[in-house]
């Protein structure tokens, strides 16, 4: 190979890894102005908090994906979990109060993100066929618990999570800023943030440096599968109905925000704030098009193939080393 | 019927071995030059063998030859035609194949559709299976493979999987075939019937390519032999006129351009501080034992598959094995490397990209990981206690990194080396472990790894060191262990040791 060949190659590269780091930031705020212009409800108070109450089950499950992903792994039954959640809390709730049931919803995922990262870490089981697997039952049990209905809440104390508020925002928004920070300063400030992304970086250099990566990566799924508890909780709250699904869309609208944002579906890289910034670009597409009226279908369409398009800045700036 | 074997292509029976020349080759990988304008021509119908020292060039060059590598510099004649590979694909076409010392076979694939593989007999994306079936047939009687055309590649013992390998070459019509380190994982009377075979091959008008470091097969079977060493050509003679003695005294001989640090001995008291007994694990070594005594810096010498990283990687709990390890005469019962840290143990493991190093993170992170603990305050990363620690760290071995938040991947290698010491001297330490430490960096770093080595002994730290450049091991070792087929057959200390009886012991000829 030419030495002009390689320094073209290694420019095109460089503009690849900017693409990767950056563009997620451009894309928020030209979409922010964009929209800002040309509709007029856009731009205020209230559809922006309406913007954000939405996302942030979505958001809750991103968090924790992030993380997930950054360690190498992926798991596809958050979203049916997701969905059990709010099905046993509503199922409960009548007997043992709202609190508890919630309480027991959250632990329900939480004990399934372990059972996830046992089958994945010890019995190593490719993770995303273990989570299918696991994501098929999660919505058997979540059939075999509402028989199929929607369980619908009447106490309107079941919804003061969903629909409470504190000065000025809501609960569940205050609960998803404070999931974001937790994460955020785990991944970057801690021990365990910097296992996570040593393990998701290269496995065998993380165990040769003495870490436990299978324990690491074990708790990694405890975290996906309480977030779905949390997320799940929090819409069954919000909507005070228990409605059974497979819970997909929820796992790829986390999905789309983490790798819209950028962080690397190889592991070993990325951020929470890059999640935050997908979310919220994923949500202004959806928002921005209901305000001018575009078809829900041509939406579906576009973000198909805007998560293309992160993906494959993705690879290509990879593909070189 | 010879004929029909190898040309299917070529009605009129002349197959012919190929006429290959291959002129000054020079190949870098990185800053260290594996080929060295190396030139060979290769006689049609003839077995030509490459030798050499581990990482002298020569599966370099076989796969340069194949396609399988790209030279930086080359003039290939295959048939009086200059050609460029850019793929191995382009060298099939010309009716070159390799045999890699790793063997390419699907395991789930039947054996029939491996031998097909790329080479599909049919129309219009369709197989003709009867074709395939009876051209199969030939094939295993002619070089007699009994197993059944359905088994799964997998399932095969290596030397079957091997005949796979050489049914695939002259499915391809291949008229000139590099086998690399063909015998290295065969029983012997397996690599025997090989030779046999590779010498039907030949006498059917083959060209073969044969790289390998067991002399006497090289000898009972070549034509010619040339010799390569540290990436130069030494010399190309008929193997008739040569002994395994000839062999080895051309393939010694110092390198230029390196020097090494003075050696001192560690004290005549010191105390053993490493003590390895009936370390096994089959069926990589067994019955290992040996000591290391504080300050000394103990090598293991041996080829590359001898078992010697193996052992390294038992000791440091990186693979389970059977066997007592004790540090400082209390034992070690901790099997994961985890453990092994605490008793002080450190291993810079053979590839420091696979295994060392998490490329995409910044060089601090790296340096950081395995003693983060003590930067910490309730798990959390004190960023200024990580400054400090990852600054001393560096310091101590020389690191020209631009910046400690560059990615490991845009490091020279012999930066990254030395970051890959680093993270272990930020806690000192008692035996470091040192698996191929100047693999693939330039003249500058390599010294400066060896001067750390030394100074690390200095202060009192055990070193076991391994390489494949028997010079440094010669060089910097206070005692040379030899293994060979997963077993020490040899210890040296510093006197006895030399190129000549270390070689020697490796290649398993008799010691003068």
């Amino acid at each position: 190979m030419t030495a002009a060949l390689q320094d073209t190659r290694g420019r095109l590269h460089a503009r690849l890894l900017f693409l990767r780091d950056y563009a997620i930031v451009g894309a928020v705020v030209v979409l922010f102005v964009v929209l800002s212009l040309t509709s007029d409800v856009f731009l205020t108070r209230t559809n922006l908090l309406n913007i954000t109450a939405q996302v942030v089950p979505t958001a809750i499950v991103a968090f924790a994906y992030t993380w997930l992903i950054i360690c190498g792994e992926f798991d596809l039954s958050a979203g049916a979990v997701f969905v059990l959640t709010g099905i046993v809390a509503t199922n409960l709730y009548d007997d043992i109060g709202t609190y508890p049931a919630l309480l027991v919803g959250i632990l329900v995922a939480t004990a399934y993100g372990a059972v996830n990262g046992f089958l994945v870490a010890y019995v190593r089981i490719n993770s995303f066929v273990c989570t299918l697997a696991t994501s098929i039952i999660a919505y058997g049990i979540t059939l075999a618990i509402s028989q199929g209905r929607l369980l619908t809440i009447t106490d309107s104390g079941f919804a003061t999570i969903g629909r409470g508020s504190f000065a000025g925002l809501r609960y569940s928004i205050w609960i998803m800023i404070l999931c974001g920070a937790m994460v955020a300063f785990t991944l970057s400030r801690t021990k365990l943030g910097r296992w996570v992304y040593a393990v998701g970086g290269n496995p065998e250099a993380a165990r040769l440096s003495g870490i436990n990566t299978r324990a690491v990566k074990l708790l990694s799924f405890v975290v996906v599968g309480l977030a779905a508890g949390v997320g799940g909780a929090i819409l069954a709250s919000r909507t005070s109905v228990g409605q059974p699904g497979n819970g997909i869309e929820t796992v790829f609208g986390a999905f789309s925000a983490v790798v819209v944002g950028g962080t690397s579906i190889g592991g070993g890289r990325g951020a929470i704030w890059r999640t935050v910034f997908g979310v919220f670009f994923l949500a202004m597409i959806t928002n921005g098009f209901n305000l001018l009226g575009v078809s829900i279908y041509y939406q579906q369409i576009i973000q198909g193939v805007i998560i293309l398009f992160a993906v494959a800045v993705d690879a290509l700036s990879r593909s070189d080393r | 019927m010879a004929a029909r074997l190898l040309a299917p292509a070529d009605p009129a029976g002349s197959a012919a071995g190929l006429v290959v020349s291959a002129r000054h080759v020079t190949k870098r990988f990185g800053a260290a030059v594996a080929l060295d304008d190396v030139s060979v021509d290769i006689a049609p119908g003839s077995i030509h063998a490459l030798v050499g020292e581990n990482g002298a060039g020569k599966s370099t060059l076989g796969k340069v030859i194949a396609g399988a590598v790209v030279p930086d510099d080359a003039e290939l004649v295959v048939d009086g035609e200059p050609v460029t590979y850019r793929s191995p694909r382009d060298a099939i076409r010309r009716g070159v194949a390799i045999i890699d010392q790793e063997l390419a076979l699907v395991p789930t694939m039947s054996v029939l559709d491996n031998v097909f593989l790329g080479a599909e007999r049919g129309r219009r994306g369709l197989l003709d299976r009867g074709i395939q079936r009876r051209t199969f047939t030939d094939l295993a009687t002619r070089i007699g493979f009994t197993e059944a055309a359905s088994t799964p590649a997998g399932a095969l013992r290596v030397a079957d999987q091997q005949k796979v390998e050489i049914m695939r070459a002259l499915v391809r019509d291949a008229r000139l075939i590099v086998m690399d380190e063909p015998t290295a994982a065969l029983t012997r009377p397996e690599a025997d019937r090989l030779l046999a075979l590779t010498r039907e091959l030949r006498d059917q008008g083959a060209t073969i390519l044969y790289v390998s470091h067991i002399l006497p097969d090289v000898l009972a079977l070549c034509d010619t032999v040339t010799v390569l060493k540290d990436g130069r050509h030494v010399k190309t003679v008929p193997a008739d006129g040569e002994t395994t003695d000839s062999l080895v005294t051309a393939m010694l001989g110092r390198s230029l351009e390196l020097t090494f640090p003075s050696r001192t001995p560690p004290p005549a008291d010191a105390p053993v501080l490493l003590s390895v007994r009936g370390l096994t694990r089959e069926p990589a070594f067994r019955d290992v034992s040996f000591e290391i005594r504080a300050g000394e810096i103990v090598g293991l010498a041996g080829l590359v598959g001898s078992g010697r990283s193996e052992i390294a990687r038992a000791i440091f709990g990186a693979d389970p094995c059977t066997g007592t390890v004790e540090m400082a005469g209390r034992p070690v019962r901790s099997r994961s490397p985890k453990g092994r840290i605490r008793h002080s143990i450190a291993m810079m493991p053979e590839s420091r990209k696979d295994q060392g190093l998490v490329m995409i993170r910044p060089v601090s992170e790296n340096v950081s990981i395995v003693h983060l603990g003590e930067v910490c305050v309730a798990s959390v990363v004190s960023p200024r206690a990580e400054r400090r620690m990852v600054g001393d760290a560096i310091e101590r071995v020389d690191v020209r990194a631009a910046s400690r938040t560059m990615p490991m991947w845009a490091l020279s290698g012999g930066n990254q080396q030395k970051v890959a010491l680093a993270k272990w001297l930020a806690r000192t330490p008692r035996l470091l472990i040192a698996d191929e430490p100047t693999r693939g960096i330039d003249v500058g770093a390599k010294r400066a790894i060896y001067e750390m080595l030394h100074g690390l002994a200095g202060e009192g730290l055990g070193v076991l060191l391994i390489s494949s450049e028997l010079e440094e091991v010669i060089a910097l070792a206070h005692r040379v262990l030899v293994v060979r087929d997963g077993r020490i057959v040899a210890e040296m200390d510093g006197e006895e040791a030399t190129e000549d009886t270390v070689m020697r012991a490796v290649f398993g000829g008799s010691t003068p």
